[in-house]
């Protein structure tokens, strides 16, 4: 450690080149630490939470978390490549989700969601992903594409305006309840494991949610379209220049984004048993917050902002909230996670794994 | 391999401002041609409008015996129309190696692209050893290679190249138009465009001037470079 004299002068420079923001990010960061140490200390001794408890919270915050990150991909890969945010992605989700529903209100009409789960599963998924990969194509072509060459918000404003038909013609079409996804079965039942009781659903949509991401990332990484879709997002022209035609990578981002949703809109039914057409909002704006915590238009940053926020909802009203003796913490794990987003954006403005906006091309 | 480039009365303007005006030029197969011209005169404009990056106002483009006027850029790539564009313009997170490969996207006989990578690589031996550093981290001049070295790869039968030479050290513009020479004796046609015109036009067949728009002036390279208005303009010494 540097001499006193040294770290006082360094404290003085800190003084005078430091404005009042500077201080009041100071005062933030804290505060922010010290409600974490009562917080976390307070929920210690409290000691309401077993290890198994806990456990179990880490198990959901996972499998919510892989859900969350499917969502965010769909953002951060449109974003990647159009610099813009697509705000009907949320709806596409909601949209996938009610596709998937129908089919295995389907299956389930015929008996095989009931005899044969592990055989559905993968169809009432599949339902999703085309419904999704659809209604995202449709985006597209409406909202999008007749602005490729045209530096404007219009596509902005015309996904808004999607998004609400989208909602509004679900909600004709569904109606505005809650709707419930048949019973898959066996895994309707939890398991034991050192004496932790787990949800069956939970683990078989972490697993899907995995497979997924990983599918999605290999594909990035592996193939012709993949290599096509980085070089999108890096440079357009330059791309279009080594014969990449731009206009079909981006085709095929929202279809993969889509499908990606439908898949997170599916298995989120899975593990909350229902769903409603104002889910595109909720979940959506989960996935969104995601994918900007992780780094938007950084895919891996998807994956890590899920997981966290994931985390955070799971475990912060247990080991956080309890200790400031709240009625109700879980009630609070929203105000969790969005809390994060705001610290998140406040100190490292571009994610956890971005780069600085600065170092992009605008 | 080579084919013909044919521009006619080619125009293109922004907005109302009309960059380039009622261009018209050819280039024979396994030419090496030159448009010198100032800051500012259109040279980017045309090339981009070659290569379809560029909705044009009027004219027409031909290459061999293909009308491109009005193909999207991936198809004058896979017709062979490829270009080393101003500023390199990689990409900066991918490798070298990715960069090359990317550059033959529109390629699927496995063997010859092998047999094109090492050819840049013998045109460009720096490379060699560069292969997993990412693209962004190379100097200008190494950069450079990678963005000649990528155009090749497409195996264009004509290959445009805007401003190579900018910004790079005397050794380094010396390297890259001996490497640029050696792509045209292999029987790539070129369309250079410079505003190092000294360097352009000495190792052009013929050569363009571009002022504001227009061409004003053509001739063989030896001649371009006698001329007293050139020497003038754009050499930067008196006649
Ligand atoms: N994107 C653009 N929008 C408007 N004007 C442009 C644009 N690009 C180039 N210009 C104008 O067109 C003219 C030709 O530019 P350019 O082709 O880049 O010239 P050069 O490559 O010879 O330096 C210049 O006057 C320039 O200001
Ligand atoms: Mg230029």
């Amino acid at each position: 450690m540097a001499p006193r004299h040294e770290r006082l002068e360094a404290l003085a420079e800190w003084r005078r080149q430091s404005t009042w923001v500077d201080g009041v990010l100071l005062a933030i960061r804290l505060g922010v630490a010290a409600t974490i140490l009562v917080g976390f200390g307070g929920s210690l001794v409290a000691g309401t939470y077993s290890i198994g408890n806990i456990a179990s919270f880490v198990v959901f915050g996972l499998t919510i978390g892989c859900i969350y990150a499917l969502v965010a991909l769909g953002y951060t890969m449109v974003y990647g490549i159009l610099r813009m945010i697509n705000f009907a992605h949320g709806d596409v989700m909601m949209v996938g989700s009610f596709g998937g529903l129908f089919a295995a209100d389907a299956l389930s009409g015929a008996g095989v969601l009931e005899a044969a789960p592990l055989l559905s599963l993968p169809l009432v998924v599949a339902a999703g992903m085309v419904v999704g990969a659809g209604v995202a194509l449709g985006v597209e072509r409406i909202a999008y594409r007749p602005f490729l060459h045209v530096r404007s918000l219009a596509p902005l404003i015309c996904a808004i305006g999607m998004s609400f038909v989208l909602q509004y013609a679900a909600r004709g079409l569904f109606g505005s309840r809650n709707r419930a996804y048949p019973g898959f079965g066996w895994m309707e039942r939890t398991f034991e494991v050192g004496g932790l009781t787990i949800p069956m659903l939970q683990v078989v949509a972490f697993v899907a949610a995995g497979v997924m991401l990983a599918g999605l990332l290999a594909v990035v990484r592996l193939t012709r379209l993949g290599r096509a879709m980085r070089a999108v997002a890096e440079d357009r022209d330059a791309a279009a220049l080594v014969g990449i035609d731009v206009g079909r990578v981006i085709v095929a981002t929202f279809a993969i984004g889509g499908a990606m949703a439908g898949v997170a809109g599916v298995l989120y039914a899975l593990v909350f048993k229902q769903i409603t057409v104002f889910l595109g909002f909720s979940l959506g704006i989960k996935g969104f917050a995601a994918a900007i915590l992780g780094g938007i238009g950084n895919l891996p940053g998807a994956l890590v902002g899920g997981l966290v926020l994931g985390l955070a909802e799971a475990l912060g009203p247990a080991l956080l909230l309890e200790g400031f003796a709240l009625p109700a913490p879980y009630q609070f794990k929203d105000v969790i996670g969005y809390a994060m987003l705001v610290m998140v954006l406040i100190f490292r403005p571009q994610g956890l794994l971005g780069e600085r906006l600065a170092d992009k091309r605008a | 391999m080579s084919k013909v480039l044919e521009v006619s009365d080619l125009t293109v303007a922004y907005g109302a401002i009309r960059a380039v005006r009622n261009v018209s030029f050819r280039v024979e197969p396994g030419e090496l041609v030159t448009i010198v011209g100032a800051n500012g005169a259109g040279k980017t404009t045309v090339l981009n409008a070659l290569c379809g990056l560029r909705d044009i106002r009027g004219g027409r483009i031909r290459l061999g015996t293909t009308d491109i006027t009005h193909l999207p850029p991936q198809d004058r790539v896979a017709l062979g129309l490829s270009q080393v564009p101003e500023g390199r313009r990689l990409f900066p997170r991918m490798t070298v190696a990715e960069n090359l490969e990317i550059g033959a996207y529109t390629r699927r006989e496995a063997a010859a692209v092998a047999a094109d990578l090492e050819w840049v690589l013998e045109l460009f031996p720096r490379l060699r050893e560069r292969g997993r550093q990412l693209a962004g981290t190379l100097s200008g001049g190494e950069q450079q290679m990678v963005a000649m070295g990528r155009a090749v790869m497409a195996r264009p039968d004509v290959l445009v190249l805007d401003e190579p030479t900018m910004g790079l050290a005397p050794q380094i513009v010396d390297l890259v138009l001996d490497a640029l020479r050696a792509i045209n004796a292999n029987g790539v046609t070129v369309l250079l465009v410079e505003q190092n015109a000294y360097r352009a036009l000495e190792i052009a067949d013929r050569a363009f001037v571009l002022e504001s728009g227009e061409i004003v002036m053509t001739g063989t390279g030896a001649e371009l470079l006698d001329h007293p208005d050139i020497r003038n303009a754009y050499l930067g010494y008196d006649a």
